[in-house]
Order: C-alpha cells, then structure tokens, then sequence
C-alpha cells in the first residue's frame, strides 16, 4: 500500500560537508511528487535519504526524522535492507544486471533475498510486473535473454519492474528519463502515472515539463552558492507552483530567470 | 571564403590545402618497396659478405622504414609521413616482442614433440639412469598437478575474500596496511618464501619434505596476484549494479556474492589463472621444500615429490642426449598443462561472462 513520508527536520552530510540542510516537508500517499531544482542543490541526495540509500557513500549520514506512516527510518533497530524492500528505487542510468536474463532481472530482488518461489508463482510476478511496467509485450518472447540487450528506454522500465515486483510502497525515482528519448520518456511517464494508484511515487526531474506533466505535487530546492547546503524552498501543488509561486525564487527557476 | 589556404609550411611548393583529395601513395607501394629494400639488402650483404641473415633482415628493415618515409614525404606530406612512420614502429615493436615468443615455442615443440608419447607420461623416471632413453614425467606430473591444487585450494579463497574485503569493506588503516602488506608480498622472491616454509615447517615444527610444504610456499607466492586482479576486477563493477541490488532491499554480503562477484567473474577468473600459470612453472621453493623423487609419490603430505619445473631442471644438469631430450618434452608438457588451464580459463570466464548482445 502507498505510505505517506513526514521529513522532519532533516540534514544530511558527506563526511564533514553538509549536502542539504534542515529539510521539512511531508509526501502524500498515493501521489506523484516531484523534486525540482538546480544541479548540486541536494535533490538526489535528498531523495537517496527516504530509503537509506544515502549511507552507502561513505562518510555519509543524516540528523532528523523521516517517517514512513509515523515510524521513523533511522530510529534505533531499523534495518536498512528492510527500509529498502519498503522503499523501492529508480536509477538515472538504467541498470539492468549485466549477468541477468531479463526474467532473472525482475525476479532479481525476490531470487537475490532469498526466499524460495515456485516457479510458476515467479511466472506470475515476472508477466505481472513486466505487464506493470509496460514492457511485457515487447520482451514476452525472449524473456532468457540478457536484459542488457534491450533498448535504453526498455531498459529503464525492466528496472523499474524490477523495482516493483519487491513490492515496495514508494518508488523513488532519481532522474528516470534524463537519459532516455523523447519517446521512451512518454512511455516511463505514461507508466508512472499509471504506478501512482499503487505507490508512493516521488521523482527527481530537471525537465520542469516532465514535472508539471506528471506530478500533484512539486517541491523546489535551491542552494544559495556553490558548497553551500542545498535548502527546500518551497513545496506546494504543481499548478500551484508552475503558475503562482509564493516564493520568488522559484518563480524565477521555473521562468528560466535565475542566476 | 578561403580557397587559396596555402600550405607553404613544409615545402617550398605549395600545396592547396582546401581539396579534399591530397595526393596519396598507390596503394602497392608499401609492398613495391618492400620488395625493393629485401632486394638491396640482398644486394649488400652478397656484396659486402655479410654471413649472418639477421644482418641482411635489418638492412631491409632500416631501408623500409627510411624509404617508406621519405618517400611518404615527398608524395603524401608531413603528416601521412609521421603516420606511416608510427605503424611501421608499432608493428616492428609488435615482430620484436613476438619473436622470443614464437622461437620458444618453436624450439621447445619442435625439440619436445618426438619424445612426448603415452609411455612418457605414464611412467616415472625410476630405475631408469640420466645417460638411458626412456622413463617419464608421470611422478613429475602427479606432483605438479597436485602441488598446484593444493596452493590454489589455499591461496584463491583467502586472496578472493581479500579482495571482497578491500573493494567492498575496507576502509581506514587496516585497509591501507593489507593494501602495503600484498604489494610486499608481491615482491617477495620465490626463494625466500620457499626459505620461510623451511625454517617454519620442516625446520621449527619438524615435519619432513612433501608436497605439502611445497604447496604452502606456492600459495604464498600465489597470494597477492590473485589479491591484486581480484581487487582491480571487483573495482571494474560499476557502483550503480552495486545501488541497484541493495535498493531492492538484498542485503549487502548477497549483492556481493550474486551481483558483484558473477559481474567480475571473467576479470577473475583470467587472474586466477595468470596466479597458477605463474606458480607451476616455480622452481626454487620446490627443490627446497619437495626434494625431488624419480619414483612416484602420491601422498602429497608424506616424502619427497618431484614436479615439472624441478624434473626439467634435473634432467637438464644430468647433461645427456637422453636426458636433455626428456628435459625439452617435460617443458612442452609444462607449457601445454599451464595452456590447458588457461583456455579452460577463457571458456568459463566466457561462459559466465556478462552477455551484452542482443
């Protein structure tokens, strides 16, 4: 089921430099949510905190809160890999397994934990997620063959199958069009809007169409200067920010007049 | 804007710089002057009495290169000049490093393959004396391949986890000295660790020579080269396959053992193989350590073995036809066993390898 994240507070660090600061604001459940901003003002970083991806870099780490339906993801006994399963991710470069057939890729998060699946229940999960992610009908007849064979843009959606068929209850997604095709984009925002009804969604976007096309909800970051903690400035409604910002920087990043 | 770009730089002709089409050499100059300075060469060493050919071979080499240069020059300019000029070094650097290569080879197959038969390899070198043809490498063999095992058994799982431990744990000191400690061991002469097992083994702790010692010393030496490809192939995986499997909630040690490691698995596996070609051929610890036999000895924890390098080492100070002969077989067997085991390298590593095709 689709989770709703309160932030609170938070601050996150590489080693002794503070990536984004004093970060608060909540993510509705069911709803996309989209992270806009310049280059370097902490979105990734951000967005790598709501499943604990951030502390994979070393030296990195947070204060404050994020809770996920009021349980807190760095209270004391929380495991990462189970904040992970719950907190599913995309990549902005597909990256599908190089050693995986496109079947084993998206049973790769069920076969990689572990547990044992009947064949045919994998089957299943495998069509239903590769159908989800609008894929099952281009690759339905060379499942065994390697998923890095595919085309950029159905490589991002088999990751993002991949991403689902863990059953998480948000999707974080880091840039998951930047470097794919006009095309392949409609197709990923096509499906995200389809993904919402079931997940949380939050995307990081620097196509401020592609935030306005698919979110409700759109937060802007901005830095006041280079190495200097990226802040939020403002989260609001998409309409709400792309036609009346309250903020005048925002304004001014949107309409292309910043800097 | 600018059709009269005139190149005056290199001669006092000009050239225009603007056509698409300079003039170039025909395409079977290379080979005309090829021809031409084989023939000069002949030419002066027939005159001048040069007896030995590899003097007429650089002759025609140095006219080549000189020829084709100037010539390239004069027709084509300065820049297809230089460019023919670096293949040509290129190609005579590839000839010079392939040359010892290729007349080893030569010599060892063409002076190894008569004397190579069934009987050779299934019969020791007991009873038979250094000055009488017959025996075989079969007790050298035995303890070779099971040398090699045993190292290999010691050595690749402690180098692999090693290498898993510096790539995906490492960090701080401890890193950085395990990181000094295998660039030490790397260097470490093959006599020395030999020296080392000795003084330890047979020497502190009183147990006698075998194959056993011999294999503890190899796996020494073995050690810090599968250290080393290891860690260079791990830090090959791109760390997003690495966020990849751990955003799907897989712990870190199974993203290790089924993301990391089978994407790494042709890297290794090809260093794996480079560290046991390079310890068969190991000679100094063996005499040390497994003494050498002529009888067959298959217990590799009790008495003396012997092995491919040490058998050839012998055979050849006996100084006899015979025993050169067998010397010359039981290293074509040696080069052959090493490229047995490299090929079967290749194929699993191509086997395993990740399929981009499409």
């Amino acid at each position: 089921m689709a989770k709703r994240i309160d932030v609170n507070g938070l601050t996150a660090y590489y080693g002794t430099h503070r990536a984004i600061e004093d970060i608060t604001m909540h993510v509705e459940p069911g709803a996309v949510t989209a992270f806009i901003g310049p280059s370097g003002c902490g979105k990734s970083t951000f967005l790598r905190t709501l499943n604990r991806m951030h502390e994979v870099t070393p030296g990195g780490r947070v204060e404050g809160k994020v809770l996920l339906d009021n349980e807190d993801l760095y209270g004391p006994g929380v495991d990462p890999v189970s904040v992970r399963r719950t907190v599913g991710m995309v990549f902005q470069r597909p990256n599908p397994f190089p050693t995986m057939s496109i079947y084993d890729n998206v049973a790769a998060g069920l076969k990689l934990n572990g547990t044992r699946y009947k064949k045919s229940e994998l089957d299943d999960i495998v069509e239903k997620n590769l159908r989800a992610a609008n894929l099952w009908n281009e690759v339905k007849d060379r499942l065994a063959r390697p998923g890095a064979g595919l085309s950029g843009g159905q490589q991002q959606r088999l990751c993002i199958a991949r991403a689902t068929a863990v059953e998480p209850d948000v999707l974080l997604m880091d840039e998951p069009c930047s470097a794919l095709d006009p095309i392949s984009t409609l197709a990923i925002e096509d499906l995200i809007d389809k993904l919402k009804t079931r997940y949380t969604i939050v995307i990081v976007t620097h196509n401020m169409q592609q935030a306005a096309r698919v979110s409700d909800r759109t937060a802007f970051f901005n830095l006041a200067a280079i190495g200097q903690p990226g802040k939020l400035i403002e989260i609001d409604a998409t309409q709400k920010i792309f036609r009346n910002p309250s903020v005048q920087a925002t304004e001014d990043y949107i309409s292309g007049r910043f800097g | 804007m600018s059709e009269q770009h005139l190149d005056t730089t290199e001669r006092g002709t000009a050239v225009p710089l603007a056509t698409l089409r300079p003039p170039r050499l025909p395409r079977w100059a290379p080979g005309a002057l090829l021809v031409g300075s084989v023939a000069f060469a002949v030419v002066v060493g027939v005159v001048g009495r040069l007896h030995s050919h590899l003097q007429w071979g650089l002759i025609a080499a140095v006219v080549f290169v000189a020829a084709t240069f100037g010539l390239a020059w004069r027709v084509e300019g300065r820049r297809h000049a230089v460019d023919r000029l670096a293949s040509l070094l290129v190609w005579a650097c590839f000839l010079v490093a392939l040359l010892p290569l290729a007349s080893l080879l030569y010599e060892t197959v063409r002076r190894g393959v008569p004397h190579v038969d069934w009987y050779f390899l299934t019969h020791s070198m007991n009873g038979v004396l250094s000055w009488q043809a017959g025996g075989g490498i079969y007790h050298a063999l035995l303890g070779t391949v099971e040398q090699v095992a045993i190292a290999s058994v010691i050595a690749i799982p402690i180098g692999l986890l090693t290498a898993v431990y510096l790539v995906e744990y490492g960090r701080g000191r401890l890193a950085k000295a395990i990181t000094f400690f295998v660039d030490v061991m790397t260097g470490i002469p093959s006599i020395v660790a030999g020296l080392f097992i000795l003084s330890l083994w047979i020497m502190m702790l009183d147990f006698g020579y075998s194959g056993f010692a011999g294999a503890m010393a190899l796996s020494i030496l073995m050690m810090p080269i599968v250290v080393r490809s290891t860690e260079e192939m791990l830090k090959l995986v791109p760390a997003e396959l690495r966020e990849a499997s751990l955003a799907l909630g897989v712990p870190k040690w199974r993203t290790i053992l089924r993301v990391v490691l089978p994407t790494a698995i042709g890297g290794i596996a090809t260093g794996v193989m480079l560290a046991l070609a390079r310890i068969a051929g190991e000679t100094a610890p063996i005499i040390l350590l497994v003494f050498g036999t002529n009888m067959i000895n298959g217990n590799v924890f009790e008495g003396a073995q012997s092995s491919l390098p040490l058998y050839v080492y012998e055979q050849w100070s006996f100084g006899t036809e015979a025993a050169y002969d067998r010397a010359w077989a039981a290293a074509l067997v040696l080069i052959a066993f090493v490229m047995i085991l490299n090929l079967a390298a290749r194929a699993v590593a191509r086997w395993k390898a990740p399929k981009a095709s499409r």
